[in-house]
């Protein structure tokens, strides 16, 4: 036998995983940078309504109101009517002047008389709610507002 | 003395650490996705005097509790809105020796309609119990109806569309002139101002 004629083997040779980390390293950065916190934890429902016509919301600036059914797991402690969530709790349509102020003092001062009042409400709700909150809004003073909503079509 | 290398630090688990905090990351975070269609409340006014608006000029969109559609006295479906809508306000019906004659518009100018998309006002009446979902097609139709017509003007005099540069000078990636493309804009808006009139909602069903 001579020495020199290799051995031939019949496995194939295990794929080199070396990489991965450096694969995963990028989604994890892209993640990082793409996407924000979230910051609120949501007690109502939130099935927004399909447009088309939309304008980007301006996320320095802006401050959010919830509005729909209460979730699932809160169904039974404040049934099925539709509420309004303002940080992390529900609030009485009377108190909104005194959250939203509350949220508006978070902002930069800077920006804080420029404020628009971000309306995320879930599309089975009564337009009724949704005019009293406006009714409330004109009374504080807090005149932009802007319909947040999910993009699509309704017509298709 | 033969010298000892020092051994490798084994990188096997850095796919695992890094792994978790991607998971991580995509747990606690939310894609920035919020757009929505923006609308200025008017402001509460102690004694507003009445304003006399001329039938033809004004809109009417009624929306009652089963979400169907009246305009201008006529069941209408939602697909039909729009131009319903965009017919309305570049009717231009002023005749032409007349100081409200609108010389942009492109519609039928009918003098039972608006006479210019100035004077026309589109008027949104809803019902307590109508759904949200209605009433933002509602509004996505008819501010549909205003980008298009604003669109076409800013075609014809400036040679882009109104919507693309108007996202784009919001979010601060317009590239030239900002300025200019500001007073453009303004240019465009004033032929075709927004004039939205949403009366509160009515109390009962019926």
């Amino acid at each position: 036998m001579s020495k020199f004629t290799k051995k031939k083997s019949n496995e194939l040779p295990p794929v080199n995983t070396a990489s991965l980390p450096d694969i995963v390293f990028m989604l994890l950065f892209f993640f990082m940078v793409a996407t924000v916190m979230r910051e609120t934890n949501l007690l109502v429902e939130q099935n927004l309504p399909k447009a088309d016509q939309v304008e980007k919301l301006k996320k320095d600036r802006s401050v959010f109101i919830f509005a729909g059914k209460p979730s699932d797991q809160y169904k039974e402690k404040y049934g099925n009517e539709g509420r309004v969530q303002i940080g992390d709790k529900y609030t009485d349509i009377s108190n909104i002047g005194m959250a939203l102020s509350e949220a508006r003092g978070k902002l930069i001062p800077e920006l804080q008389n420029k404020v628009v009042v971000a309306l995320k409400v879930d599309d089975d709700t009564n337009t009724g709610l949704v005019s009293d909150i406006k009714e409330e809004l004109r009374e504080l003073n807090m005149v932009r507002i802007i319909y947040i909503t999910t993009p699509g079509n309704q017509l298709d | 003395m033969a010298r000892r290398s020092a051994p490798e630090v084994n990188a096997g688990s850095m796919a695992d650490i890094a792994f978790l905090l991607l998971i991580f990351f995509l747990v606690t975070t939310t894609m920035e996705k919020d757009k929505g269609i923006s609308r200025q409340l008017p402001p509460i006014q102690e004694d507003a005097p009445d304003i006399l608006i001329k039938d033809k000029n004004l809109f009417i969109v009624l929306v009652n509790k089963n979400d169907d559609l009246l305009v201008e006295d006529e069941p209408m479906q939602l697909s039909d809105l729009r131009q319903a809508a965009i017919d309305f306000l570049d009717n231009g019906g002023a005749s032409s020796n007349s100081p409200e004659y609108c010389n942009y518009c492109k519609g039928k100018k009918d003098p039972s309609s608006s006479d210019n998309p100035d004077k026309a006002i589109i008027s949104v009446q809803n019902d307590r119990l109508t759904s949200y979902n209605t009433y933002i097609a509602v509004q996505n139709e008819l501010v549909g109806a205003y980008n298009f017509l604003r669109n076409r003007e800013s075609q014809r005099m400036f040679g882009w569309e109104f919507t693309d540069v108007k996202a784009a000078v919001d979010a601060g990636t317009y590239i030239g002139d900002r300025k200019k493309a500001e007073d453009n804009l303004k240019t465009i808006q004033a032929l075709y101002p927004l004039k939205l009139s949403e009366a509160s909602p009515k109390k009962t069903g019926n």
